[in-house]
């Protein structure tokens, strides 16, 4: 069938500055530049470029401009381009339109609607670069009280975990993201004194030195799980549901189904790795109550589980009962959430913010009185420290950063996840493109990155006053709203700035 | 108007959400039994609830009043106590009235008191209601309008008796050892976003129907809107509720068998239905055009009791375990084998129904029950 | 400690009665770490949940009384046999060892199962063996004496599962390997076409596919007393995915 939609993007080559060196054909997974050798010239099949900028970025000439291509149809603010361009796909597929990453919608960012606080003269602030400053938090359980008898502490403290700044590497999946990237992950994690995440794919045996400094998952697929994976990690999670995706499982396309992730996850080579929607053994609350303690069981009350969801309608109310279930953690992702794999038309529409998803789950564990027994960690387009502690201040313990550390990766955004090939080579299989990936340098970006964030952490909480973060937790007059309506100012439990 | 959803949805949810353990025991023969076991049972699935709330309903325990409507009220204030009184006395003869014997507490606190009057409708003005709709219309009145106070049961020879606590403190507080019913149904909750509430524990119960109801009904937002249009009001935003509900609408009035409401709550998929004989396929297609605003869409398993007959049912794709098991005259129900075979070791049968198809418990109809089920699966 | 003793042939016996599962799994595990028995006897069990889930290594558990859900849950290693029925969730996400139950199973038999055998002598609830995997030698298998019911096998990755229909059950359930992509499914008896999911195709079973029939059978058969020659002579048929990847053409890349 002759498609009707024209390329999604122009590449541009300025013929004076190109020298033919064929390195933007080298670099481009998706072959959208061949040498032609008649004319003897490098040339471009622009319907195949996904914006990556890989080409572009090693360009030695900066020979190269990607761009959107500019086609128009005549405006119209009902059926935009973007409606178009999808439903003409459709018609010339009959598929299920798939993305990668998070939504590109403008939902409404909460977080360029809070703005924090400063100490001026009524308390000192405080300079981060001389005076103790304090990141350190710990996830898990807390008893309501503890009993001290003669200077000796009877209380037994349920398994926590220690994190040196209260931000993990959100879950990304061996299978979905290349080896080289889950090695990157874990040593920066291990550099910095945080925690990755492995995902739903296991952990590969050549990574299991890290085992310490994983949080692993049990998900609806369950690939990977065996006693070995859950005593050697820091935590354990149970994924019920993901922000980019709430209520639908995922499909791990064949193409990235290799020998290494076919071995780690038990399943054959080429097949799609399919995790179903929900967990077969959790059609309930008690259920779930039933499978936390069955990985407890399997390792003897030593690790905390946690509990991810999506954030939806119900988060507050769902939330207490996974409290009440028994989990040490609550991991809750919002609607602007990452993904390797998504129906567009599930990440776009369902689920809500992660700030006021934040505020809800604080405020009701809190009246009922149960907020101490299990952390909150917030996840779902955390995009700079500012985030990061405006989370905090709403009342989560720690967050999850995924696309960020993505970016920090080389990442670009292209939204091309889930057809396997990764210019930058992260989320692809293909030893090629993999390989692009040195693991020395990207653990390095990564550490960086955090490290960046913890000192600006540092700084605005120095400017509050504040010299530890436990301080900060929850704690929400350090927030004012600017241009919110009246009711998102009651959910997210801030005051309007002046007032 | 007091606001009984501010009490029993205090976050103003959507619903309540809660998950359980549910048990039933019934005497085919209607031979009466203690609630010993019952409490036993439903104790030993102790970890599906958090002690949130526990319940029973029993039959046949009031035969001297057998013909006489037996109200379970609680009351969180001596006021509420009054007020009900005066109403009741407007609009019923009290034959007898007590409060309902009960032991020091054991781990619940701050219980209700809880009393039973043995009425019988007072007739004088009234219109052409039936006495039961009379009673319906009653109970209703004082849930919504009479503070601090709420009806538990309101059936003949019957009664509910829940609070917040574990089924087997409940079980204990009001001394369930003691009666002896030929039908009992029993549940431990989970709820996850409600306060104790003693009246939100299940079974509910309007008249003689009792539920408990294991599951989140995912399709709670139509149904109480259907239900709504035939002047039933789902106060406590509880999915159970609905289900109460919607068994009087569909076997009181409408007059519905159980077997047809069974394929209501859990319709058989329209690909089921494509390879139905003619008849068979024009009815449940009928059925699901006419009443699909009932389907119970979600996980659920229920036990449904009313007097003489207790009534199993799951979900059309099972999303939550029954298993029934039989022996002699006895038929139980439950959330898990294990805890039937507590109670009843050496049972005949044991078997896990498939998710739809109704296990209805009648008197005197041992027989057919014994007949009808293979052990295994059925 | 509580309940147990020593019986003459020397197997370790416990008076599961009134004992928290939690308890119940930490005097099994403190037994079979310190006395290295050959087996240890439950007796009394009345729903305790995760029995055998944390011991590692080679033990028997022979369990009298109803077992709880979750019956050797991520389980690397023992055998376990019921002498009753087993209640949901057993063998979730098992990783080796044998679990024959004497009686029926309820739902998620074998859920995600990686290694091991179960053995069910006589029916099992729903979605049995439901995302079972294998890798190379690493052959999970389930055998049901009698028959499933709905959605036996569904997503299936890898794995075997034999349906005997013994005396004379007849399979009811539908949606039977719906999502399959990876195992093979062996039912000894009928079924019609609209109880399979769409994603499976049917077949007479191979020279190789009744090795495994033979082999796991005659296992079966020393457990539950039948005659393998007898139940061999079938007929069989094999459900085996048809796509290795059943979605793949659902999406628009």
């Amino acid at each position: 069938m002759k498609s009707f939609l024209l390329p999604e993007f122009l590449v541009e080559r300025d013929e004076n500055r190109c020298i033919q060196c064929k390195v933007c054909i080298t670099q481009c997974g998706f072959e959208t530049h061949y040498f032609d050798e008649e004319l003897g010239r490098v040339m471009h099949k622009e319907e195949r470029c996904v914006g990556c900028q890989r080409c572009a970025v090693f360009c030695p000439t900066n020979a190269l401009i990607i761009r959107p291509h500019p086609w128009n149809l005549r405006p119209h603010a009902n059926w935009t381009k973007e409606r178009y361009y999808d439903l003409t796909k459709q018609a010339e597929t009959g598929g299920v339109i798939l993305v990668g990453s998070g939504t590109d919608k403008p939902h409404r960012i909460y977080w360029d609607h809070i703005v924090l606080n400063a100490s001026q003269v009524t308390n000192p602030s405080i300079d981060p670069l001389r005076e103790p400053m304090e990141l350190r938090t710990y996830l898990g359980s807390k008893p309501d009280a503890l009993e001290i008898k003669d200077g000796e502490l009877e209380t037994e403290l349920p398994p926590q975990v220690k994190l040196e700044t209260p931000i993990l590497f959100s879950a990304l999946s061996f299978g979905a993201i290349s080896y080289q990237a889950q090695e990157s992950l874990a040593r920066a994690a291990k550099e910095v004194g945080i925690l990755f995440n492995t995902g739903e794919g296991g952990l590969p045996q050549s990574l299991k030195e890290y085992g310490k400094y994983a949080i692993v998952q049990c998900a609806s697929g369950r690939f990977g799980v065996d006693l070995d994976y859950l005593e050697n990690s820091a935590m354990i999670e149970i994924k019920i549901g993901q922000g980019a995706k709430p209520g639908i499982g995922g499909h791990l396309p064949g193409e990235k189904v290799s020998e290494i992730v076919s071995r780690t996850r038990m399943i054959p080579k080429g097949t799609d790795a399919i995790s179903p929607a929900p967990q077969h053994d959790i059609y309930s609350i008690e259920d779930l109550s039933t499978l936390i303690y069955a990985l407890k069981e399997a390792t003897n009350y030593k690790k905390p589980v946690a509990v991810k969801i999506a954030a939806v309608h119900n988060s507050a109310a769902i939330a207490t009962g996974i409290v009440r279930a028994g989990a040490d953690v609550v991991v809750l992702d919002g609607l602007r959430g990452g993904t390797g794999a998504a129906p567009k038309i599930i990440r776009d529409n369902v689920g809500i913010p992660i700030e006021l998803a934040i505020a809800a789950v604080d405020t009701r564990l809190r009246e009922e009185g149960i907020r101490n027994r299990a952390s909150v960690i917030a996840a779902g387009g955390i995009r700079c420290s500012a985030d990061v502690i405006k989370a905090i201040a709403l009342g989560a313990d720690a967050v999850y950063i995924g696309t960020a550390a993505l970016v920090a990766m080389g990442c670009t955004l292209c939204q091309k996840c889930y057809t396997g090939i990764c210019n930058w080579g992260i989320c692809t299989q293909d030893p090629k493109l993999a390989k692009r990936l040195n693991p020395d340098i990207t653990t390095e970006r990564l550490v960086n990155l955090v490290k960046a964030w913890s000192n600006e952490i540092k700084e605005m909480l120095g400017g509050m006053g504040i010299n530890s973060v436990e301080s900060l937790r929850g704690n929400r007059l350090q927030l004012r709203g600017i241009g919110l309506a009246d009711w998102e100012l009651k959910v997210l439990g801030i005051k309007g700035a002046g007032e | 108007m007091k606001d009984l959803e501010r009490i029993s949805n205090p976050f103003n949810d959507d619903k309540v959400i809660a998950s359980c353990s549910i048990f039933g025991a019934m005497s085919l023969e209607g031979r009466k039994f203690s609630g010993k076991d019952i409490i036993r049972a439903i104790a030993n699935m102790r970890d599906r609830g958090n002690g949130q709330g526990g319940g029973f309903a029993v039959y046949g325990i009031y035969p001297e009043y057998e013909d006489l409507y037996a109200l379970q009220i609680m009351f969180q204030s001596r006021a509420a106590k009054d007020d009900t009184e005066s109403f009741l006395k407007e609009y019923f003869s009290i034959a007898h009235s007590e409060e309902i014997p009960h032991r020091e507490p054991k781990n619940i606190s701050n219980p209700p008191l809880v009393w039973r009057y043995f009425v019988e409708p007072k007739r004088m003005e009234q219109r052409d209601l039936s006495d039961d709709d009379y009673v319906v219309e009653k109970v209703m009145i004082i849930n919504t309008r009479i503070e601090d106070a709420f009806v538990f049961s309101s059936g003949k020879d019957m009664g509910v008796f829940k609070g917040v606590g574990y089924p087997e403190d409940i079980g204990y507080y009001f001394c369930l050892d003691e009666y002896e019913g030929y039908l009992w149904t029993a549940h431990g909750r989970f709820p996850t976003n409600t306060q104790g509430w003693w009246g939100g524990a299940h079974p509910f119960s309007i008249l003689d129907w009792t539920v408990v109801h294991n599951g989140e009904i995912s399709s709670y937002g139509i149904n109480k809107r259907f239900l709504e249009m035939y002047g039933y009001y789902c106060t406590m935003h509880t999915d159970t509720e609905v289900v109460a509900y919607a068994i009087d609408l569909l076997m009181r009035k409408h007059r519905l068998p159980i077997e047809i409401v069974a394929k209501i709550f859990a319709a058989p998929l329209w690909e089921e239905i494509e390879r139905m004989p003619e008849k068979e396929r024009r009815l449940y297609t009928t059925l699901r055009e006419v009443y699909g605003s009932l389907l119970l869409n979600g996980p659920f398993t229920i036990i449904i009791a009313h007097r003489g007959e207790m009534i199993g049912l799951g979900d059309r794709v099972r999303l939550r375990p029954l298993t029934a098991g039989v022996k002699d005259d006895m038929l139980y129900l439950s959330s898990e084998e294990a805890a039937i075979r507590l109670i009843c070791p050496d049972l005949e049968k044991a078997w896990i129904p498939k998710g739809g198809e109704p296990i209805v418990g009648r008197l005197g109809a041992s027989e057919v029950i014994h007949k009808k089920y293979e052990i295994g699966i059925a | 400690m509580k309940g147990i003793y020593l019986s003459k042939n020397g197997r370790v016996v416990v008076d599961a009665k009134d004992i928290y599962y939690r308890d119940l799994n930490r005097l099994l595990q403190k037994i079979f770490v310190e006395r290295h028995p050959k087996v240890i006897e439950l007796r009394n069990v009345t729903g305790q949940r995760y029995i055998g889930t944390r011991i590692r290594g080679e033990v028997e558990i022979d369990i009298f009384g109803t077992p709880g859900s979750d019956l050797g849950a991520f389980m690397d290693g023992p055998t376990i046999k019921v002498f009753g029925n087993a209640q949901d969730g057993c063998g979730n996400t098992m990783n080796s060892g044998r679990i024959i139950v004497y009686g029926h199973a309820g739902d998620i038999l074998g859920m995600s199962m990686r290694g091991g055998k179960i053995f069910v002598k006589t029916d099992i609830g729903y979605r049995g063996a439901i995302h079972m995997k294998e890798y190379k030698e690493k052959i999970p298998v389930i055998v049901v004496g009698g028959t499933s019911q709905d959605f036996l096998g569904e997503y299936m990755a890898g794995g075997v599962v034999i349906l005997l229909g013994l005396n004379n059950k007849s399979h009811r359930a539908t949606f039977i390997g719906t999502g399959m992509h990876g195992g093979r499914i062996f039912i000894r008896g009928r079924v019609e076409d609209y109880q399979l999911g769409k994603e499976v195709g049917l077949e007479e079973p191979n020279e190789e596919d009744r090795k495994v029939l033979e082999e796991n059978i005659t296992e079966f058969c020393t457990y539950f007393g039948y005659e393998p020659s007898e139940i061999l002579k079938g007929p069989f048929i094999k459900l085996y995915p048809k796509y290795l990847r059943p979605y793949g053409r659902l999406y628009a890349y």
